[in-house]
């Protein structure tokens, strides 16, 4: 009987398993036939459209394009099939495709993103509104004048400086030695690719055109914090202006767009903090790193110690 | 009066609205560091006026005799200064960084810093009088 039994459970599981596998089958099969559905589905583009230099009188508008789209397509992949298949004219900058160079910034559906870092099927609609800058003065369509971004990122001087650099041989290749603590402080502004979605997005610039924005005093920020720096009270005297650091309202849409993680709202707020000489957070916090670093180092040592007894 | 006076005086009122207009003595910091210091301030002595006023029953706070005997003892009336000078220095400042994020031209920047320093003066000096009178000095 037992045995008896046992076969028969075995045939009920060897049921079981077949009917779960025919399940199976059939999900994948129904699942094959979405996704090929979805191979073929379409979205609609819309395109902000201007060409004031060349027509003086051209009234901004937006054209309409319908797309062929798969899961993985981004918003550029979508406006250069556009571009390449129904309008030639569509004005759109891009380079890198990997969200690198940061040129293919626009507004997508009302937020600045980078078309090449935005896929589509993310966007959960079947209408993407695709606007220049916003805070950039238009070239043509999607293409923005960023001569205005770049002035304000010169003026924080975004480079080292220091004339007291102890470089033995200038003819030579030489190393600037730096703890991993200090670059700790400055490192995530550094990750910055200028792509102007954080300036965009910015609501002081919209109506201060003297504001640096997010960009430049981030990056004012991440040349003070460096310790190979050495003209830093250059670098405070030019943000710390009527338009300067000081009309940042802290609203936070900087550090919502970046695309790279930056923060610039952050960096924004440690150079005021500089600024008002009531906070050094960024050294306490070196020194607390450092501490901790130590200690597990006379852990390891002692563990090493012990093992050796 | 030579045209070298008058030049020079001309001169003089044009550094005295430049010193007025820039407030170049003063880096946007430290109207900044102010700014911060007097809201706080404001915050303190606002409240102290306010718990002041629950001494007694509000309405019976409001009243002519009560409101003069407030303003007769040093330490009220000095109270209701530091009030009013931290909230006119706060609150004008306020005025004009929003001001100043209208416009951006040289001559908008100087005019709103001229008025808004007048008019500070002005109010602190109004204020200020009030309450010497109720204190019981005359002016004369």
């Amino acid at each position: 009987m037992k045995i008896f039994k046992k076969d028969k459970t075995k045939k009920i599981t060897n049921e079981r398993s077949l009917e779960i596998e025919r399940e199976r089958s059939n999900k994948s099969t129904s699942s094959s036939s979405s996704s090929s559905s979805s191979n073929q589905s379409s979205t609609k583009l819309r395109i902000f459209r201007i060409n004031a230099i060349q027509n003086p009188n051209d009234v901004p508008h937006f054209d309409e394009f319908q797309v062929p789209v798969k899961r993985w397509t981004t918003v550029l992949d979508a406006l250069l099939d556009a571009k390449s298949y129904q309008d030639s004219s569509i004005g759109i900058r891009y380079s890198c495709r990997m969200a690198s160079c940061g040129s293919c910034g626009m507004k997508i559906n009302g937020i600045p993103r980078l078309a090449c870092y935005t896929k589509i099927s993310d966007l959960d609609t079947n209408t993407i509104t695709c606007e220049p800058l916003p805070n950039f003065p238009y070239i043509r369509d999607l293409v923005t004048d960023f001569s205005q971004f770049f002035a304000h990122h010169r003026s924080v001087m975004p480079f080292i400086q220091n004339k007291k650099a102890d470089i033995p041989d200038v003819n030579e290749l030489s190393e600037y030695e730096q703890s991993p603590q200090d670059l700790d402080k400055f490192l995530q502004f550094s990750y910055c690719i200028k792509c102007g979605l954080c300036y965009s997005a910015c609501p002081t610039v919209a109506t201060d055109l003297k504001f640096p924005g997010p960009q430049a005093l981030s990056q004012a920020y991440r040349y003070y914090a460096d310790s190979r720096d050495s003209d830093k009270s250059n670098r405070l005297k030019v943000i710390d202006t009527s338009h300067g650091i000081w009309r940042c309202h802290f609203a936070g849409s900087c550090s919502n767009v970046c695309p790279k993680g930056v923060d610039p709202a952050l960096g924004i707020q440690l150079l005021r903090s500089h600024l008002l000489g009531i906070s050094n957070s960024e050294k306490k916090i070196a020194k607390l790193q450092d501490r901790s670093n130590n200690n597990s180092y006379r852990e390891e040592l002692e563990e090493e110690e012990e093992e050796e007894k | 009066m030579t045209s070298d006076s008058i030049k020079n005086n001309r001169n003089k009122n044009k550094n005295l609205t430049k010193w007025f207009s820039d407030i170049s003595f003063l880096r946007e910091s430290q109207i900044m560091k102010i700014h911060y210091i007097t809201g706080v301030g404001a915050l303190f002595v606002v409240a102290i006026h306010i718990m002041m006023r629950l001494i007694m029953p509000f309405n019976m706070s409001l009243e002519f005799e009560n409101v003069i005997l407030n303003y007769k003892n040093i330490f009220y009336a000095l109270l209701l200064e530091s009030i009013l000078v931290l909230i006119a220095i706060h609150g004008f400042n306020g005025l004009r960084v929003i001001l100043l994020e209208l416009r951006q031209t040289q001559i908008w920047e100087r005019a709103v810093n001229i008025l808004v320093i007048v008019a500070m003066i002005g109010i602190i000096a109004y204020g200020t009088r009030t309450i010497i009178i109720a204190n019981g000095f005359s002016l004369g």
